[in-house]
């Protein structure tokens, strides 16, 4: 097992979103995150990757709404500094994998919406995590570039590696698992802040 | 951390990086002591040090939202926070690279704009050395600074408030060891010089508390 | 049952709801009969006539300035190592108080030092220690009022009450560097014979206890109210 949760509670601001969330993922797994917007997919997925404050992240990677690209550096720039954060040297190979090859010497902030997205998706390639946590990453993109992007998952998922990914759309992605967390969304009852506790 | 410091000394060189604006901002703080209280030489030379030394405090408070707030604006604080590099590594790269980009240019520029106050000659090297020693604490209390403002919009004013009570220390003894008739200074450089080491040694740990929690 | 316990918000308003109304009438009759002790009970000086008796006013709440930030920091350690909420309400409860001895303690060392130095301020090494002190009381409260999260306001105050004080010691001795001292000498200590005359030292030990225990009063009152507000910001998210 790569991942197991249980019972994990998360907040966003001081507002409990999510209690009792209990998940698993193995080699190979894709589990899709649904539910309306504010239910608490990003928050979940953020409580993973341990900027919640609690969780262990040593074995995963996290891409949030944002790419994490400099718009004066180059592509090469943005992805060999990444390389060297994560102690990578397959930089060019990933760089291939996206097609970004033939951007490599533009500035990023020239880069069009879809190619940006590929470029920070190129992050998540750098690191060695097993499990990648990874929050809306098709939106905004056209199908060719969606296809990119969903079929770096699938390869990842495909050697042994594992995804958590929030979308609202269908990534043709078979044998993937649904969990939908307005399951778990916090009733009154879960709250356990100390300051609602005894009558004063 | 190595790649981290390269990365944002590329960034404060390239154009909008905010490198040049530092050193002009402390060109045009020190040419405007003489225009508002005279130009004097002698009442100069007296008040040179301090002057040098405001003029170095408010360019480097000018730079220190840079230091986590674009970072934070792209996701990259976010990136880096969950990469195998400690948050408290991530704040001493990031101070790094500020003080290469800020106390080192300005330690520098002080010479030729002490020329301009008229400091006398025996005193450049207690001022290029009081400098030196002096502005890493900057660079750190600074970081130390927008950590804790990092997701505050529009904190600029308030990390001022923040961050300049905790430069006194170092900006009272370093203008001291500077000033003409200081008894001992050498003494006092070398309380400028500890009030660095601390700041180094320790305010890395402050900014990962700070941005740990600013991150949940 | 340990200390801890009172931790808990609701465990700490029973004990302060009980304690509270003996601690606010021994504090106004300690400060009250200390400063009319102080005020038309003791001779006046032979060199500084009556105008000494401002050291009934200012000596306590130049210790209660120093104090409260002593405070402010057990209370912020307590936070971030033991995730106590009440320490955090606790220290922002304690920051306004101490503030406002500080200015206290300086309007009162202005008033006292006109007649004696023959000016309302100089930059003496102890009066810019205070004036240091308030700038960290502005950028405390500051820092409180500018983040909307409860628990990350908790947190960054914290460390920059930690850190604060740090530089605020720094400063303390490195203003002896700096600035030669008109101030005189403390005016009481407990192992040395140096202290003030008996006359004036029981009647200052009054109000220094009247000054503790009204401070310790204010925190407590100011505490209940953040507890409240925590109570009622945590229903309505409940609620939503």
């Amino acid at each position: 097992m790569l991942l197991q949760v249980s019972n994990l509670n998360c907040q966003r601001a001081d507002k409990l979103i999510l209690s009792g969330v209990s998940l698993s993922v193995d080699t190979g797994d894709c589990l899709i995150l649904r539910g309306p917007n504010g239910a608490g997919k990003t928050t979940l997925l953020r409580a993973l990757a341990g900027l919640g404050g609690v969780e262990n992240n040593e074995n995963t990677a996290f891409s949030g709404h944002l790419d994490a690209i400099k718009s004066t550096l180059t592509v090469q720039e943005n992805l060999t500094f990444w390389a060297g954060i994560y102690g990578a040297s397959h930089w060019q190979a990933v760089m291939q994998q996206l097609s970004l090859d033939s951007l490599q010497t533009r500035a990023a902030g020239d880069l069009s919406a879809g190619q940006k997205r590929r470029l920070g998706l190129a992050r998540i390639l750098l690191t060695d995590a097993s499990i990648w946590l990874m929050d809306e990453p098709t939106v905004s993109l056209d199908a060719a570039t969606s296809d990119i992007i969903v079929d770096a998952i699938k390869t990842h998922c495909s050697n042994g590696g594992a995804a958590i990914i929030s979308t609202h759309i269908d990534l043709n992605i078979a044998n993937a698992r649904i969990l939908n967390v307005i399951d778990f969304a916090a009733k009154p009852s879960d709250y356990t802040d100390p300051f609602l506790q005894g009558v004063f | 951390m190595k790649s981290l410091i390269l990365r944002d000394l590329k960034l404060a060189f390239r154009s909008g990086g905010g490198f040049a604006l530092t050193l002009a901002f402390f060109l045009i703080v020190v040419m405007f002591v003489p225009f508002g209280v005279g130009a004097n030489l002698d009442l100069l030379a007296r008040i040179a040090p301090g002057i040098l030394w405001i003029g170095a405090l408010l360019s480097c408070l000018l730079s220190l939202d840079r230091i986590f707030q674009l970072d934070w604006e792209d996701g990259t604080l976010e990136a880096l926070a969950t990469s195998p590099i400690p948050l408290s590594g991530i704040a001493l790269s990031k101070a790094t690279a500020h003080w290469i980009t800020t106390g080192l240019p300005i330690t520098i520029a002080a010479i030729p704009l002490g020329y301009l106050l008229n400091l006398p000659t025996q005193s450049y090297t207690w001022l290029i050395a009081s400098l030196a020693l002096g502005t890493p604490t900057l660079s750190f209390i600074g970081a130390f600074g927008a950590a804790i403002t990092v997701g505050i919009k529009r904190g600029g004013l308030l990390l001022s408030l923040l961050v300049l009570p905790l430069y006194i220390p170092t900006l009272m003894l370093g203008a001291q060891v500077v000033a003409i008739g200081t008894p001992n200074p050498a003494q006092l450089l070398a309380l400028v010089a500890a009030i660095s080491l601390l700041s180094i040694a320790l305010i890395p740990f402050a900014c990962a508390i700070a941005l740990r929690s600013n991150l949940r | 049952m340990s200390l801890w316990e009172y931790a808990n918000p609701a465990r700490f308003m029973a004990l302060s709801g009980r304690i509270l109304p003996t601690l606010t009438i021994a504090s106004a009759v300690l400060l009250l009969s200390g400063l009319i002790w102080g005020f038309f009970g003791t001779p006046a000086d032979y060199k500084q006539g009556s105008t000494v008796k401002i050291i009934f006013l200012h000596v306590p709440t130049a210790l209660m300035a120093i104090n409260a930030w002593l405070m402010m920091l057990v209370a912020s350690l307590i936070w971030l190592i033991r995730r106590h909420h009440v320490s955090a309400l606790a220290a922002k409860a304690a920051a306004p108080i101490g503030m406002t001895m500080t200015l206290i303690a300086l309007a009162t060392g202005a008033i006292w030092g006109k007649p004696m130095w023959g000016t309302y301020w100089a930059w003496d090494p102890r009066l810019t220690s205070f004036m240091i002190l308030l700038i960290f009381y502005f950028g405390y409260l500051a820092l409180w009022e500018a983040v909307s999260d409860k628990d990350t306001a908790a947190d960054l105050t914290s460390i920059l009450c930690i850190v604060g004080s740090v530089f605020a010691v720094l400063s303390r001795y490195a203003v002896n560097f700096w600035s030669q001292g008109l101030h005189q000498g403390a005016s009481l200590s407990l192992d040395k014979e140096t202290h003030v005359d008996n006359a004036f030292y029981f009647p200052l030990l009054v109000s220094m206890a009247g000054m503790v225990l009204l401070f310790v009063t204010l925190v407590l009152i100011r505490t209940r109210t953040e507890i409240r507000t925590r109570r009622l910001s945590a229903l309505r998210a409940r609620e939503v």
